[in-house]
């Protein structure tokens, strides 16, 4: 696409594909082929242990669900939070599109802290366009949402924030929240004109058409890999909630500098 | 399916629909981005549907910290009730393979909700045009035939140019090829323009020949050519000023030049 100012930006298609004419004269064949890759595509939510003593399908009550989506958002959890204190697994949403690694499905997995205070999902894989809005189903469908809060932690690179003004080398946060959301989020808002994409704008958009209170804060960093900095930028989202639960906020240092040392490797071509 | 703001849905009965298609240039988008901007309608509710790639944002519209009023989503609608117009924005692609069941979910929802019209505003692949089209006016129009006895008399007195039906392979001389309706680059367009038609629904496009790029001058030439049909604004030619521009539509083309790359 060309500019006023001439340079030429490569942009996303802005949805120009046109419908096919023929959808009805599909073979038979094709039709099957294509039944089977929307059931590979399904997103399947599957628990550790049955949900409630009468085979309910819905989880005991936990007034918090945190999200963390993306690398650095989920390695923060698992270096600040998911390290200390007792954390059960009770399950793990799996799916499969054409990014997953290998042949097996990718998971999210759900950690609940041992009081059933906060119910924890990490997504560090690749959750398509047309898996979005049924992940969200899926996973908000199994929770309790009567008083629930949610907050998410996304990160997402700087150079996709809009901003009259250079953001800075530092990684920074903004936040963005339902109408049923009251507290005042710890950080500016993300400014107009930027929007939310992916994973957190579809659990957004779910919370706030059913009057959930729910909060993402998502961080803008330049950093490729995750690094403690990248990382800490998100310590204030959760400090409030880590102090009402009894939650040790303090970094796992072994976990940490495990992070960062895989992440240096990858990221140096010439050893 | 609607999902309304409020416990109870608002009684949109009678009301006439602007919609947009997200077509080549955003076009339709941008136009609606100005009606509701314009009129500082209220949101009234969304359409809540796996059809469309989500998105959140905060208030578009927001002229101060009072108007923040939570997310806003992928498809939202909204109204003036003074105008009796109701006005759905779309902000987000159609999942592909999704396009049939979005139009399906449209339709629907336009038939349970009673509107006395839609208009449709859309865009298609200038490019493309054949060498009837390069010529005079870039607009055109399409109507239902449930359309077509409401404004039949309006549509001649403004003189507008239907959209012509095309060969399919144009050059090749198959005398049993029946032209056909093709718009090139207008995502959903033909597909709910002939599902209208058969669902007998009062329903008008309005699309405009254009390319990729700055397309706000497209914006405002089809937002003019809808308002000389609905009046919705008087003189609107005379003071361009009196569209107003939403802040959403700031840094379109990416964020300032850092300095420090000097």
């Amino acid at each position: 696409m060309a500019t006023f100012f001439g340079e030429v930006l490569s942009v996303f298609s802005r949805a120009v594909e046109d419908e096919e004419d023929d959808e009805e004269e599909e073979e038979e064949e094709d039709r099957d082929i294509l039944r089977a890759l929307e059931d590979k595509r399904q997103v399947r939510v599957r628990w550790s242990s049955p949900l409630s003593p009468g085979g309910g399908d819905r989880l005991p009550r936990c007034p918090h669900l945190l999200l963390a989506v993306g690398p650095t958002a989920s390695r923060f959890v698992s270096v600040y939070l998911l390290s200390r204190g007792h954390w059960d697994t009770v399950g793990q949403v799996c799916l499969w599109n054409e990014r997953t690694v290998g042949s097996e499905e990718a998971a999210c997995v759900l950690h609940r802290d041992k009081d059933n205070n906060v119910l924890v999902c990490l997504v560090d894989c690749f959750v398509a366009e047309d898996q979005l809005f049924q992940w969200t189903e899926q996973v908000m469908g199994c929770v309790d949402t009567t008083g629930l809060q949610v907050t998410v932690l996304s990160d997402c690179p700087a150079a996709e924030y809009r901003t009259a003004e250079p953001l800075g080398a530092a990684p920074v946060l903004r936040s963005l929240h339902t109408t049923s959301h009251k507290e005042a989020p710890c950080c500016p808002p993300v400014e107009l004109p930027n929007l939310v994409t992916g994973l957190p704008a579809a659990v957004l958009s779910f919370c706030q058409l059913h009057h959930i209170s729910a909060v993402l804060y998502q961080s803008y960093s330049d950093e490729r890999c995750p690094d403690s900095s990248s990382m800490e930028v998100f310590r204030p989202a959760v400090s409030r909630l880590a102090n009402a639960l009894g939650l040790d906020l303090s970094p796992n240092v072994d976990l940490l500098r495990k992070f960062i040392s895989q992440a240096s490797v990858q990221s140096n071509l010439y050893i | 399916m609607f999902v309304p703001s409020q416990k109870s849905p608002p009684d949109l009965k009678g009301f006439t629909l602007i919609m947009p298609v997200v077509a080549v240039g955003n076009v339709g988008q941008l136009a609606v981005d100005l009606i509701i901007s314009t009129f500082n309608m209220d949101r009234v509710g969304h359409i809540h549907t796996d059809c469309l790639i989500p998105m959140a944002g905060s208030n578009p519209y927001s002229t101060g910290k009072e108007d923040a009023d939570g997310v806003h989503t992928a498809a939202e609608v909204y109204i003036s009730r003074e105008m009796k117009l109701a006005v759905l924005q779309i902000r987000s692609p159609v999942i592909q393979k999704r396009t049939k069941k979005f139009r399906q979910v449209l339709v629907s929802w336009m038939k349970a909700s009673g509107f006395s019209r839609t208009i449709v505003l859309s865009s298609s692949q200038a490019y493309q045009r054949d060498d009837r089209q390069l010529q005079g006016s870039p607009l055109r129009y399409l109507v239902t035939p449930s359309m077509l006895k409401l404004s039949e008399g309006a549509l001649k007195e403004l003189g507008w140019l239907e959209m012509e039906k095309v060969q399919a392979f144009p050059g090749l001389m198959d005398g049993n090829a029946e032209p056909r309706l093709y718009i090139p680059g207008g995502g959903i367009t033909k597909g709910l323009y002939t599902d209208s038609c058969a669902e007998d629904l009062p329903l008008a496009v309005l699309l405009l020949f254009c390319s990729e790029g700055d397309n706000i001058p497209d914006a405002f030439t089809i937002i003019n050519h809808l308002n000389s049909w609905l009046h919705l604004q008087d003189h609107p030619c005379e003071d361009p000023n009196k569209w107003k521009i939403p802040p959403s539509w700031t840094l379109m083309f990416g964020s300032s030049i850092p300095p420090a790359i000097f």
